[in-house]
């Protein structure tokens, strides 16, 4: 017997099919895939699928499509493969619009003709291939909403987003922002669905402020002996006026040193100087002696975990950042690990991983360790400043099943019920990924 | 002028309200008397006035959030205030409503130059919050033009913008932390300092909501290290589309100044006879370029602007060497708005974006659009991203001058919008550009946008009227079926 389901989303959507056994997310098999090639069809489908009540998930490459909580249900995936357009690139204006489904590393070979970039890290450190997932897509940076390095400097891809199509649940199509750089008429919805993992609605196009490429790239790295000198190091290079676009930290393990290395970028001649008085600065700071290179240090910019081990985010403020570090590793310790501890601590973000081998029980009593210190004034610094109620977190971006079924991957969330109250204005019926989000959003 | 003098609809439940607010903030914070409640009729868009029906003015958090509990309580809509200065209209008040006064709440609570943030009440002034890093070596970036007066609240609510904004970004993208007191009356954080915390970014959803969505009470700012280096270049050019061309030369030379701002002959003769900036004789017109950054950076670019410029046929080129004679180049520009009263009676202050590249031909038809109406404008803009400033002169006193101005104004906001461009870069929409809305964005864009209006403030009693043309019914989502899915109310699947 024809499915009517199946037969009525294939009047919306020329691309719709069964779902393959590679379409299931985190244990989660959907029945049906479809991919549709504009945002008109995109809009007929999500309404075929609010008649028929579907849950929907959005899919990019799929390199982080195992993030956050497994989906409480999956009825149709959405795959952006055909939304595949660079709709437009103004190189005078600095700006260029694609679909969601733009891969960023497509994305970024057609705005280096014009010696420009969109100012995120490629993903794994530049390095294609595997082991690092992949280069995601426009839709996936989105909505999952990660930076590397260059967060220090450019922002998150929140901050480079100037305008976003979007389908609602619904299939109602919305626009916001527009292609300008300053634009401030009406809200901005583009933030809302920035690290919206897709909980929102499906984004089918996006317009981006862009940033010239740099002439030259200089890293200058020292190695420090224990947190207060790494803290040193980094406070000293951010608020230096030598302007870096990145400082990030790398702490392999409990019993090495920890290395912090920065990243200048401009012009060859100019660059050069400035790397000369950092390397000064840093040797100063940190206690050892520091390098200047033109390449990378081989951890930069790639995610420490390995795609199936446990991979946290801690958000904190930066000026806490030795306590912080020792704060993780005095949660780690009496679970008997050792996490990687990597990220840009001069932006308050750093990643701690567990390998996949790490045993569940030890991973799950160090996330609830961590997440009581980080509580505590000694390293949020309310012993001595004021701080808003909650100043650091530990969000699980991604962790194998023993670990994600028990913990809460989100942790506490500031003002979830206002967040409840978005979910259930954009997304009534909780059909768009659902249970994804903080809080069971 | 538009001047609402409808009477208070329920006057006797203000009158009650009044009563209520006295226990929280003391009898002199609350303003009753019709002379002094005049004093707030209107913010720096004076053509819109209404004498609010109360004003209060609470001295912390908690006073703000038992205000609100009571205007809740009683259904009276309430309007926040900063210093007043915003240009659409936002903080106009309502004659049946409570005017929330933000001014008594400045407090700079800290400054943490380690982690580089300051955490600020809302009524503290923009530019203190630069004094208070300074001896840090650090500042607060975004630098609008009003940052002596207006507050870090009203900046919140308006996402300003500044003429450095090119290179450090908006509002939106300093703030990292938001205590707000929710419509409801419910004091609670958005975001938590970091800039990263876990859930939806509503801290960039509520910047820019022009207070629609609550109060802010605390907010928490990054600080930026103040570049080692300033350099600030006027160049004469003869005619707007050669200062045009060495604009976009230098953005396509991959350079990112600080500032770009032009001016246009009418806009320099204003400001020559305001403050004798003495710009060079004859420009038609006169950009200013600020580079700012390391040493070493901003010499090589200083040099490659130069040199863009004579390029581009700039006759006269002047370098400021230090704070001083950067401050003489500045004052013609910052006193552009002010000046243009010294040449004509009356103006309106537009604010339009469009593509930089677009500029030429929109500044053209500006001119061809000018010259047909007979109302003169000068142009003062934020070059390097568009954003227009045009300077609509007439005379009030010429009977039909004042309709004809208001009609070039909007001839030139519909040009923006031709060009892909945006209402305002700034001042938002307020009241002053609700009506534009629909021209810029779908019925079912501002249905969306709505939506989070309505996930904040389902009674629309927080600063009603502003923003949107017309206000959506909460609850009710069009198309949508409500009630349990047909599967779960069988039994047949469980939902969670
Ligand atoms: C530490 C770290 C730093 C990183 N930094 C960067 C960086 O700076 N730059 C960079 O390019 N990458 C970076 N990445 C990688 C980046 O996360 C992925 O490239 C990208 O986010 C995933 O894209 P995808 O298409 O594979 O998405 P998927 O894996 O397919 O999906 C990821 C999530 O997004 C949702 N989603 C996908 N598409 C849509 C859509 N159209 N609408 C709504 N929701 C959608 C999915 O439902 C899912 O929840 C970084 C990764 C790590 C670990
Ligand atoms: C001479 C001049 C130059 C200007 N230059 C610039 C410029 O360069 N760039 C720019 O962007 N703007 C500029 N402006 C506009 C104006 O200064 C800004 O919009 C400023 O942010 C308004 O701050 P305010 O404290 O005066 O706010 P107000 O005018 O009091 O209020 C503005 C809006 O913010 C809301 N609001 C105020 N406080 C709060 C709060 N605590 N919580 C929630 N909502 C609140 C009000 O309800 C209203 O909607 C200029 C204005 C003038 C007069």
């Amino acid at each position: 017997m024809p499915d009517p389901v199946l037969a009525q989303l294939s009047r919306a959507c020329q691309q719709v099919g069964a779902a393959a056994p590679a379409d299931a997310v985190a244990g989660v098999t959907p029945s049906y895939a479809a991919s549709p090639a504009s945002t008109k069809e995109a809009a007929a489908l999500l309404r075929a699928a609010a008649e028929h009540g579907l849950a929907v998930l959005p899919r990019g490459r799929g390199t982080r499509i195992d993030w956050a909580v497994p989906p409480r249900r999956c009825d149709l995936v959405v795959r952006t493969d055909r939304l595949s357009q660079v709709l437009e690139h103004a190189a005078g204006d600095l700006t260029a619009s694609a679909q969601a489904g733009v891969g960023l590393d497509q994305l970024a070979d057609v705005l280096g003709t014009a010696g420009q970039r969109l100012a995120v890290d490629p993903p794994g450190g530049g390095q294609r291939g595997p082991g690092q997932g992949g280069s995601g897509t426009v839709g996936g940076l989105i909505a999952t909403g990660v930076a590397g390095p260059l967060r220090f400097r450019y922002g998150g891809p929140r901050d480079l987003l100037i305008g976003l199509t979007v389908v609602r649940a619904d299939g109602t199509i919305a626009r916001a922002g527009g292609k300008v750089v300053k634009n401030v008429a009406g809200y901005d919805i583009g933030k809302l669905f920035a690290g919206s993992y897709g909980t929102l609605g499906l984004i089918t196009e996006a317009t981006f402020r862009l940033h010239p490429l740099p002439q030259a790239t200089v890293h200058v790295t020292v190695r420090c002996a224990n947190a207060e000198a790494a803290q040193a190091a980094v406070d000293a290079t951010a608020r230096s006026p030598v302007a870096p676009a990145a400082v990030e930290l790398h702490w392999p393990s409990a019993g090495a040193p920890l290395a912090v290395s920065a990243l200048l970028e401009g012009e060859e001649y100019a660059v050069a100087a400035r790397a000369e008085v950092l390397r000064e600065l840093l040797a100063a700071a940190g206690g050892g002696s520091a390098e200047t290179s033109a390449h990378a240090p081989d951890w930069w910019g790639l995610s420490p975990a390995a795609a199936d081990g446990t991979l946290l985010r801690i958000g904190f403020w930066p000026g806490r950042l030795a306590a912080l570090l020792g704060a993780v590793r005095g949660a780690a310790r009496p679970a008997g690990l050792d996490p990687v501890l990597a990220g840009s601590a001069a932006a308050g973000v750093l990643h701690a991983a567990l390998p996949a081998a790490a045993d569940p029980a030890a991973a799950v009593v160090f996330i609830e360790a961590l997440r009581a210190a980080l509580s505590e004034p000694a390293v949020t610094g309310a012993a001595d400043r004021p701080r808003p109620p909650a100043s650091a977190s530990a969000l699980v971006l991604h962790a194998p099943p023993a670990v994600r079924d028990a913990v809460d991957m989100w942790g506490p969330v500031p003002s979830l019920a206002i967040m409840r109250a978005v979910k259930d204005q954009f997304d009534p019926e909780h059909r768009m990924a659902p249970g994804r989000f903080a809080g069971g959003i | 002028m538009t001047t609402s003098s409808q009477p208070a609809r329920a006057p006797a439940s203000l009158a009650v309200l009044a009563e209520r607010m006295v226990p929280i903030c003391g009898a002199a914070n609350v303003i009753t008397d019709p002379v002094e409640l005049r004093t707030y009729e209107c913010d720096g868009l004076t053509a819109h006035r209404c004498s609010p029906g109360l004003v209060v003015l609470p001295a912390s958090a908690d006073q703000v959030a038992q205000i609100v509990r009571e205007c809740a309580a009683a259904r009276i809509p309430f309007v926040a205030r900063g210093s007043g200065t915003g240009l659409s209209g936002g903080a106009l008040p309502s004659a049946d409503g409570v005017l929330i006064v933000l001014s008594k709440m400045r407090r700079i609570i800290d400054i943490d130059p380690v982690s580089r943030r300051a955490t600020v009440e809302p009524g503290v002034t923009n530019l203190s919050v630069s004094k208070a890093a300074e001896p840090h070596g650090l500042f607060y970036a975004p630098d609008p033009s009003s940052q002596v007066i207006c507050s870090v609240g009203g900046n919140v609510a308006e996402n300003s913008g500044g003429a450095h904004c090119l290179k450090h970004g908006f509002t939106v993208h300093h703030v990292t932390g938001l205590e707000i007191v929710t419509p409801q009356g419910e004091l609670t954080w958005l975001g938590d300092g970091t800039g990263c915390a876990p859930g939806y970014d509503l801290v960039g959803a509520f910047t820019g909501s022009e207070g629609t969505l609550g109060i802010v009470t605390k907010i928490v700012v990054k600080l930026t290290p103040i570049p080692e280096a300033v350099t600030t270049l006027l160049a004469a050019f003869a005619t707007m589309g050669a200062g045009g061309a060495a604009v976009s030369a230098i953005i396509g030379g991959g350079i990112l100044p600080g500032a770009i701002e032009m001016m246009d002959a009418l806009a320099i003769e204003a400001a020559e006879a305001a403050v004798q900036c003495e710009y060079p004789a004859g420009a038609g017109a006169v950009l200013i370029v600020e580079l700012d950054g390391p040493q070493v950076e901003v010499a090589r670019e200083t040099a490659a602007v130069r040199a863009i410029c004579q390029a581009e046929g700039a006759y006269e080129i002047r370098a400021a060497a230090d704070a001083a004679e950067r401050a003489v180049i500045w004052a013609g520009r910052k006193s552009a708005f002010a000046a243009v009263g010294r040449i004509s009676p009356a103006y309106i202050v537009q604010d339009g974006v469009v593509p930089r590249t677009a500029l030429p031909r929109v500044l053209d038809r500006i001119g061809e659009l000018s010259a047909q109406a007979g109302i003169r404008v000068a142009n003062v803009f934020h070059a390097g991203d568009g954003n227009l400033h045009p300077l609509v002169l007439f005379d009030d006193a010429v009977p039909g001058q004042g309709e004809a101005a208001e009609v070039l104004s909007g001839q030139i906001l519909d040009l923006c919008i031709e060009h892909g461009g945006s209402i305002t870069g700034e001042h938002g929409v307020g009241v002053d550009k609700s009506r534009y809305m629909p021209k810029m964005f779908g019925a079912d864009d501002l249905d969306t946008m709505q939506l989070l209006r309505c996930a904040f403030d389902a009674d629309g009693l927080c600063n009603p009227g502003k923003v949107f043309p017309t206000p959506r019914l909460c609850g009710e989502v069009p198309g949508v079926r409500h009630g349990p899915h047909p599967l779960v109310a069988s039994g047949a699947v469980d939902q969670f």
